[in-house]
């Protein structure tokens, strides 16, 4: 069984799987039975300043499924801790001494002025905690404040209160990044100009999940009016996986630690965020969904999947995935690859059918008694027939070997690497040397 | 071809070479990656779940689900083996109809529980066909442990100790060790000899010395044991078998059905194997299915099972009730056999139907038989054991006897449901009761 050890910016826990600051890291009763269940640290829900702020009475997240029921978003208009800050402050310390071995990262939002900032940070430090993270994210209510993300919407703004942060605790400073932007290198390249130790991202994104079609109204609905709240769960995912790359591929922007967070549900979801850059995760929905015990499956899988690939730490795999994130351009349009049906696998469908032949490039064939088989004269290798497949691998491509003749273009496949920037179609293009 | 399914008597080779080995192929045959994937995905990660409560050696079935779900069927055979190290045979044989499945969430939600016990199999098989043991042993202890029975009990028990750094001497007194798992099992159960593989897989722990054809009462005897090792463990099991106590009993073609299956368990070519053309099984536990089945597989024209109690007192559970049924096994309730009849060899017997209360209601039944197997139940065999308590070794929740020094569990020992699965979870926390109290203090 791999070592699973994880340093991030100098924070050290048993794994690299955190809980994101939310619910599951509200209160000491849920972080000692999320440390008991295994889990590698967490970051505090987010603290304020007091009066603490007040949470709806009424449903506070709106859902999105899959088949069976599965959940696969989440949306909520949650604010932050919504008890005393010295409560809060309390609990952390008891907890941190009772784990030393966890990692306690405390998440801060207060009033961008340093005044506050000043204020908090040394009660903090007295917990004892690991490091604090600050909340430039949330997109609902406290962004009306003038908060959240309504600061990680401005780079100015971050880069200020980094830096007032910074030179006031000598703890990690994490600064969390809201998605609802358009270059998410802009907000992380201002927080390492303001000295973050690292990012983590992302926090939810502005949604409506569903429409009430006898209230006419947003859900989750609150005595008939509803508000955008924040989406997270699986359903981000992919959104959340191109930021981090973004931001790992960035030249600009290297050797910013990143903390993954979005959609993780899985050993192998994690295991893809650390591949494209991330020192380690957070996750939130997936303990939301299926309570603290999932950490196991995590441990477990990202175990053996080290063991598999003989690697002794899990920094071997952060970042291994970066290089080989490109942009389109530099793709090898000598590639060629056709779909393949594995009659063996095939259970005849026809989705694969209807896909390619409504949709796409008419490239599938149907006989009489419903075998399917790819025409390679049509197929352009899209995917979506693999795509639309309810079989597991019963459709491959198969790369063409060069040499061979591609029977849709009638060209012989060539051996040599060649991109757009090339291409005689590329109005743009230079010679080829 | 001599002989088929109407030859009268009990002879071999009734059915084509081929339908033997449909007949006795896998019951279930193991769900492939894509099957798997689609079972595991029904599992709702329930929390604090119905179904392991329900699982007599406690498996933690949601997260090995999950382990399956998420592509890692070796990490989720871990799960499995850790809590029960024959969970390989168990995913064959256990009832789960009456067990985990029937406590599933999605049998109240739809009537169709997630299929734990394929999945269970899925995932053992993928880690064991690697030839992977998943456990390393301990330091040596210097301790020596003497379990009698290679049975279910007898080897989770000597896997466990053995993994604490114990040593272990397993007795059995047959030639092969497994105990019914190798001997007893329904062949279409347990195909292509998984029993015998899957002792082997086991003894890769290390640590455990097999004694075959050595019998605690014969070579060996419980004084003996205690004196030379440092704990004993019993689990031999139940070698005796009830009598009919019906007139006509010792007439040729009557046998226990233990020994009808144990011989079509060891048969090299089932096709050698006689069978009557007119069976008739009495009993109504798993026993009795499995022989009653077993002769219909084996080319038997007619085969009634006849169980003296009402259906719902059956042991055997309604799936297995079906599944002989479906295997055209004719199912007769509330009928005591009271004669048989024959001249040398058995031609009828005859059964009177009872009431509720066993009273006979002067209705009869006279069936044609030229076999008879007797599935009434099993005993305990064996002189100078512990205090008993109804017909077995009593033992306490973790398996000690009125002895000290010796623990017993699986079929031989009192409580519990006479299983493979509890057999391994008994053999299970009896070892850990004994590695307490050798390394306590
Ligand atoms: C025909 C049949 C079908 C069954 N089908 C199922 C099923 O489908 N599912 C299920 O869960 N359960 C089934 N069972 C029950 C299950 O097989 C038993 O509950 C289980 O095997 C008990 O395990 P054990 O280790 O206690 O005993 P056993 O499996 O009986 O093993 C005892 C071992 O001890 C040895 N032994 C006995 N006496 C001595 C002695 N004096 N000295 C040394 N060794 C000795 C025996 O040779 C044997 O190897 C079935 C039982 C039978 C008879
Ligand atoms: C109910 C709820 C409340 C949240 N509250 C906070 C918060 O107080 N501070 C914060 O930084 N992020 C908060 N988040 C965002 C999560 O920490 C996380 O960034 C986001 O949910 C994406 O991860 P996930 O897909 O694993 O849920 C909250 C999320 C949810 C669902
Ligand atoms: S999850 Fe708990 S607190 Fe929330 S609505 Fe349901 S019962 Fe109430
Ligand atoms: S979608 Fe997949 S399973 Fe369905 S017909 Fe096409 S290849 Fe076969
Ligand atoms: S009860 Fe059924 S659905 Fe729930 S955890 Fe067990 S197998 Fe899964």
């Amino acid at each position: 069984m791999a070592d699973l050890k994880s340093d991030f910016v100098g924070i050290k826990s048993p794994n690299p799987f955190w809980l994101a600051s939310a619910p599951p890291t509200d209160k000491e009763y849920n972080v000692r039975r999320a440390f008991d269940a295994g889990w590698g640290g967490v970051v505090w829900k987010t603290l304020g300043l007091d009066p603490h702020v007040v949470n709806v009475n009424g449903p506070r997240y709106g859902a999105v499924y899959g088949a069976d029921r599965r959940l696969l978003g989440l949306n909520n208009i949650e604010l932050i801790t919504d008890r005393p800050l010295q409560t809060n402050l309390d609990e952390i310390k008891v907890v941190k001494r009772d784990y030393p071995d966890r990692a306690m990262v405390v998440s801060l939002m207060v009033p961008c002025e340093e005044e506050p900032w000043k204020y908090i940070l040394p009660l903090v430090e007295d917990t004892g905690a690991d490091g604090v993270e600050l909340n430039f994210g949330c997109p609902h209510g406290m962004s009306e404040r003038g908060m959240g993300s309504a600061v990680g919407q401005v780079p100015e703004y971050i880069e200020m209160v980094t830096r007032w942060v910074k030179a006031n605790t000598r703890m990690p400073v994490i600064v969390k990044l809201t998605p609802n932007i358009t270059d998410i290198r802009q907000p992380a390249g201002a927080a390492m100009r303001g000295g973050a130790d690292a990012v983590s991202l992302i926090n939810t994104i502005n949604s409506i999940t569903s429409v009430d079609l006898d209230l006419f109204a947003p859900e989750p609905t609150i005595d008939g009016k509803g508000a955008h709240g924040g989406y997270c769960g699986p359903a981000v995912k992919p959104i959340a996986l191109n930021m981090v790359a973004e931001i790992a591929r960035s030249p600009d922007l290297q050797g910013l630690p990143v903390s993954g967070i979005g959609g993780i549900t899985t050993w192998r979801d994690a295991a893809e965020f650390m591949a494209l850059g991330a020192g380690n995760v957070q996750v939130c929905t997936a303990a939301m969904t299926y309570g603290f015990k999932i950490v196991q499956e995590m441990i477990s899988g990202l175990s053996d999947y080290m063991d598999s690939k003989g690697m002794t730490s899990v920094d071997e795999i952060v970042g291994r995935a970066v290089p080989n994130v490109t942009d389109w351009n530099q793709l090898n349009l000598n590639y060629v690859a056709k779909a393949t049906i594995n009659q063996d696998l095939c259970i005849s469908c026809g989705r694969c059918f209807a896909a390619c032949e409504d949709t796409s490039h008419q490239a599938i064939a149907m006989s009489d008694d419903r075998t399917f088989t790819v025409i390679d004269d049509e197929c352009v290798a899209c995917n979506l027939c693999v795509n639309v497949c309810p079989v597991e691998d019963c459709i491959t491509m198969e790369q063409m070997a060069p040499g061979t003749t591609d029977p849709r273009t009638g060209k012989v496949v060539e051996p040599e690497y060649a991109n757009w920037t090339t291409h005689p179609n590329n109005p743009a293009a230079k010679a080829a040397e | 071809m001599a002989q088929d399914v109407f030859t009268p008597g009990i002879v071999p080779g009734r059915l084509e070479p081929g339908e033997y080995d449909s007949h006795f192929s896998d019951l279930h045959p193991r769900l492939d990656d894509h099957a798997a994937l689609v079972a595991a995905d029904r599992c709702y990660f329930c929390h604090d779940a119905p179904c392991i409560t329900a699982c007599p050696t406690d498996i933690d079935i949601p997260l090995f689900i999950r382990q399956i779900a998420t592509g890692t069927p070796d990490a989720a055979a871990k799960t499995i083996l850790s809590q029960n190290i024959m969970g390989g045979m168990c995913a064959r044989v256990c009832p789960t109809e009456q067990l985990c499945e029937e406590a599933c969430v999605r049998e109240k939600a739809e009537g169709k529980p997630v299929l734990i016990g394929q999945l269970q199999r899925y995932a053992t098989d993928h880690l064991q066909e690697q030839g992977i043991h998943p456990f390393v042993r301990a330091a040596s202890t210097g301790r020596k442990i003497a379990v009698v029975g290679a049975g279910p009990a007898g080897l989770s028990c000597a896997h466990r100790l053995a993994m604490h750094g114990h040593d272990v001497v397993v007795f059995d007194a047959r030639p092969r060790p497994g105990g019914l798992n190798e001997y007893g099992i329904a062949s279409y159960k347990t195909v292509e000899g998984f029993a015998a593989a899957e002792v082997d897989w086991l003894l890769q722990i290390g640590g455990i010395e097999i004694r075959t054809g050595v019998a605690l009462g014969r070579e060996e005897t419980l004084a003996g044991l205690r004196d030379q090792y440092d704990a004993v463990f019993l689990g031999m099991g139940l070698g005796g078998v009830n009598a009919l106590r019906v007139e006509g009993e010792d007439k040729d073609g009557i046998l226990d059905a233990v020994d009808f299956i144990a011989d079509l368990r060891q048969a090299g070519d089932v096709a050698t194997l006689p069978v009557g053309r007119d069976v008739v099984v009495i009993g109504g536990g798993m026993t009795a299915i499995d022989a009653a089945v077993q002769s219909k597989l084996l080319g038997a024209l007619n085969v009634t099972l006849v169980y003296r109690r009402g259906r719902d007192r059956m042991n055997a559970s309604v799936y297995e009730q079906d599944l002989a049924a479906s295997r055209g096994v004719r199912i007769v309730t509330s009928a005591m056999p009271v004669g048989v009849t024959g001249n040398g060899a058995v031609r009828e017997i005859e059964f009177s139907y009872v009431d509720a209360d066993m009273k006979p209601t002067g209705e009869t039944l006279r069936l044609a038989a030229d076999q008879v197997l007797k599935a009434i139940g099993q005993t305990l065999e064996g002189e100078g054991l512990p205090a008993l308590d109804g017909g077995k070794i009593a033992v306490d929740a973790v398996g000690r006897t009125s002895v000290d020094g010796v623990w017993a569990g699986g079929d031989c020992a009192s409580g519990g449901d006479d299983l493979t699965v509890t057999a391994v979870a008994e053999g299970r926390d009896a070892a850990m009761d004994i590695h307490a109290s050798l390394t306590a203090g």
